[in-house]
């Protein structure tokens, strides 16, 4: 019979019917949070992208400004005032009233460098520029607006210069910006708590203080190179020291500076990352869940499986018994009725021959004592087989099941001696302890017959050789319960498979010496009867079967 | 005392005929019938008393045998052999009349009494008629 191997088929359903709930599941949790992210990271790029643009314009706007009203001053000026310095104190004075972002106005000579005219907070007059870097700028473009630098006040600042023509004469205004105008304009930019924001010269010379990682005028490594000047902003995700930032970058128009804005995406994220922890403890959740019940359907079902198995296997096992032991019965009657004639014969043969002996003729004889020993011995032997005989045919007859009034005495010496010669050619001592006066009940003789077939056979091979096998019979009034108990001195059944030896397939017999299902038989009849059949066993000194048929 | 008639009825030669001879050494008139329809023959020619028949024969069994004695002779008594394995046959053949059935092998000494006791039965029969 073939037998299937359940916990693979369980493992089989329980993985197959998993993956087939769980791939959807996870597909869909990773689809939505991909979706989900991909769009909040696009709403928080645009926010940044708007952010540096605007940025990007009004820092632009203010250096348009300022040259604006620098080119202004210059025009209102004419040969004769620009080297007045009350007048230029004047229009500085007028400047301040609108704005207070210059610190001081000069006008210089574009020939000697010289300054003509100075108004501010600083004794500058006569300071020649000639030398200076942004002199020959000026001259050479018209307009100049310079790096942040210390300069001789030791101060962050730019300047700012226009040159301005008229006629033959040529004079530039410079005038000087606080840097501290940058430092207000992109530190509103500043946001969260790893957010920044700064200005950073061509060759990478920070304009404006970081929040983090550098000061002014300090060189800076930024985490992406800077390109040639390009329009619009552009923006990337970097990892920075294990965290992901995003930089916006664009360049000025009216300045070879970037705005590099940097956003840490965290704190804006949030709501994303709670969303999405939020899909995965849902998906763990329904995950678990579907495991769960994956596992507890399977079990059940695989449990019913096994039952019915089980079942099965009983079902099959008894019909092949049943017809098996029926086949036996008829054999075992045509072959002790065709033994039983000659017995008969052999068994008159005999009596006539007892018969002749009276004559006198024959009782002369020298051999007399010799012929009435043989007599008697064939009668005796007769008398043997015939008992052989006749517990075949009532085996035989027997085979039919039918509830008879039974002796439980009776039955148990009768079955005995079906396996007294096994017994004794193993050396197994035997013992018949049979009750008093114990109660005849209904049941099936065959079946019990049979039960305790098994049992006895079962314990004698157990013992082996050189043991004792008991039989006791016993009533117990009080269950209305009567019992036969077979109990073997063989090595005993340890108690983790003491539950196991019902189990249909059992065994612990070599392969091909038994079928495992002998107890399971015994214990379906015990059942179907009515009764039961219980066993101890102790390690290393023998096991009772007992089996308890009810009174009726 | 006189003693009953006896025929024997039954197949196994060896055993009808060392019967026979046993009941006749015990002064039994006894006579052999080896089936049925020859038994049948044998009573149509002269009267017994005490008919052992085997009720497992070959041709017309034991109980067919019985069915034809009884409507032909219904004052004879019918002792009915039989094997361990067909003693319904033996209950079922009481009930057609046979007086009673023994069970094979049989002891001398029963088979003697079942006829005697027969035998006195019929008796009493006839002479209450």
């Amino acid at each position: 019979m073939k037998i299937v191997d359940f916990n693979a088929l369980r493992l089989r359903i329980i993985l197959i019917t998993i993956s087939f709930s769980l791939f959807p599941l996870i597909i869909l949790g990773f689809g939505i949070n991909k979706k989900f992210s991909s769009s909040y990271y696009g709403t928080i790029e645009g926010g940044l992208r708007i952010l540096a643009e605007s940025k990007q314009a009004s820092i632009d706007l203010f250096l348009s400004e300022r040259v604006a009203q620098l080119t202004l001053l210059a025009n209102t000026l004419d040969a004769r005032d620009i080297s007045d310095p009350a007048a230029l104190e004047r229009l500085f004075s007028q400047m301040q009233s609108q704005s207070r972002y210059f610190i001081d106005i000069g006008i210089i000579d574009s020939e000697s460098g010289q300054h003509l005219a100075y108004a501010g907070p600083y004794n500058l007059e006569g300071f020649n520029y000639k030398n200076e870097e942004w002199f020959a700028k000026v001259m050479a473009k018209g307009v100049y607006i310079s790096d942040v630098f210390l300069g001789f006040r030791k101060h962050p600042h730019i300047i700012i210069a226009v040159l301005h023509r008229e006629g033959s004469q040529s004079w530039i205004v410079r005038a000087t910006i606080d840097s501290e105008v940058f430092e207000n304009l992109v530190k509103r930019v500043q946001m969260g708590r790893k957010g920044d924001a700064f200005l950073v010269n061509s060759a990478l010379a920070l304009q404006t203080t970081p929040r983090f990682g550098g000061n002014v005028l300090q060189d800076i490594d930024l985490p992406f190179p800077i390109e040639g000047r390009f329009q619009g902003v552009r923006i990337d995700t970097l990892e920075v020291v294990y965290r992901r930032y995003l930089y916006a970058r664009t360049w000025l128009d009216n300045k070879d500076w970037v705005l590099v804005i940097r956003e840490d995406p965290t704190e804006k994220l949030m709501p994303l990352f709670e969303t999405e922890s939020q899909v995965w403890m849902l998906l763990g959740g329904g995950m678990l869940l579907i495991c769960i019940g994956t596992v507890l359907i399977t079990n059940s079902m695989i449990r019913r499986l096994v039952t019915a198995e089980r079942e099965k296997a009983v079902l099959d096992a008894n019909l092949t018994q049943s017809g098996k032991m029926a086949a036996l019965g008829k054999m075992a009657a045509g072959v002790a009725h065709e033994i039983n004639n000659p017995l008969a014969i052999i068994r008159e043969q005999a009596g006539w021959i007892k018969d002749l002996m009276e004559e006198e003729d024959v009782k002369a004889s020298p051999n007399f004592k010799e012929i009435e020993e043989a007599v008697k011995r064939i009668e005796q032997h007769v008398e043997r087989a015939k008992d052989v005989t006749h517990r075949m045919l009532g085996f035989a007859r027997r085979m039919e099941p039918s509830a008879s009034s039974l002796n439980l005495n009776s039955l148990a010496a009768e079955t005995l001696k079906f396996l007294e010669t096994e017994a004794r050619h193993r050396n197994i001592a035997v013992s018949l302890e049979l009750a008093e006066n114990l109660p005849c009940t209904e049941s099936d003789q065959t079946q019990l017959q049979q039960v305790l077939l098994n049992l006895i056979d079962n314990a004698i091979d157990a013992i082996g050789k050189n043991g004792q096998l008991t039989i006791a019979t016993a009533h117990h009034p009080e269950r209305r319960e009567l019992s036969i108990a077979v109990t073997d001195t063989g090595s005993g059944i340890p108690a983790d498979k003491l539950e196991k030896i019902f189990d249909p397939f059992y065994t612990t017999k070599k392969p091909g010496e038994g079928t495992g299902l002998g107890l399971a038989i015994a214990f379906g009849i015990m059942d179907k009867l009515g009764g039961r059949i219980t066993v101890t066993s102790v390690l290393g000194q023998g096991s009772t079967f007992t089996i308890h048929v009810p009174i009726k | 005392m006189d003693k009953a008639k006896v025929l024997v009825v039954d197949d196994e030669r060896d055993l009808n005929e060392t019967l026979v001879k046993r009941l006749k050494r015990r002064g039994y008139e006894t006579q052999s019938a080896f089936d049925g329809l020859e038994a049948l023959a044998v009573l149509a020619g002269e009267p017994f008393d005490v008919i052992v028949l085997d009720v497992k024969m070959p041709g017309m069994d034991g109980i067919e045998t019985l069915r034809e004695i009884k409507k032909r002779h219904p004052r004879i008594e019918v002792l009915l052999l039989t094997g361990h394995a067909s003693v319904e046959s033996g209950v079922q053949g009481m009930s057609m009349g046979a007086n009673d059935y023994l069970i094979k092998p049989v002891e001398i000494e029963d088979l003697l009494k079942a006829i005697n006791q027969a035998y006195e039965r019929k008796r009493l029969a006839t002479e209450n008629a």
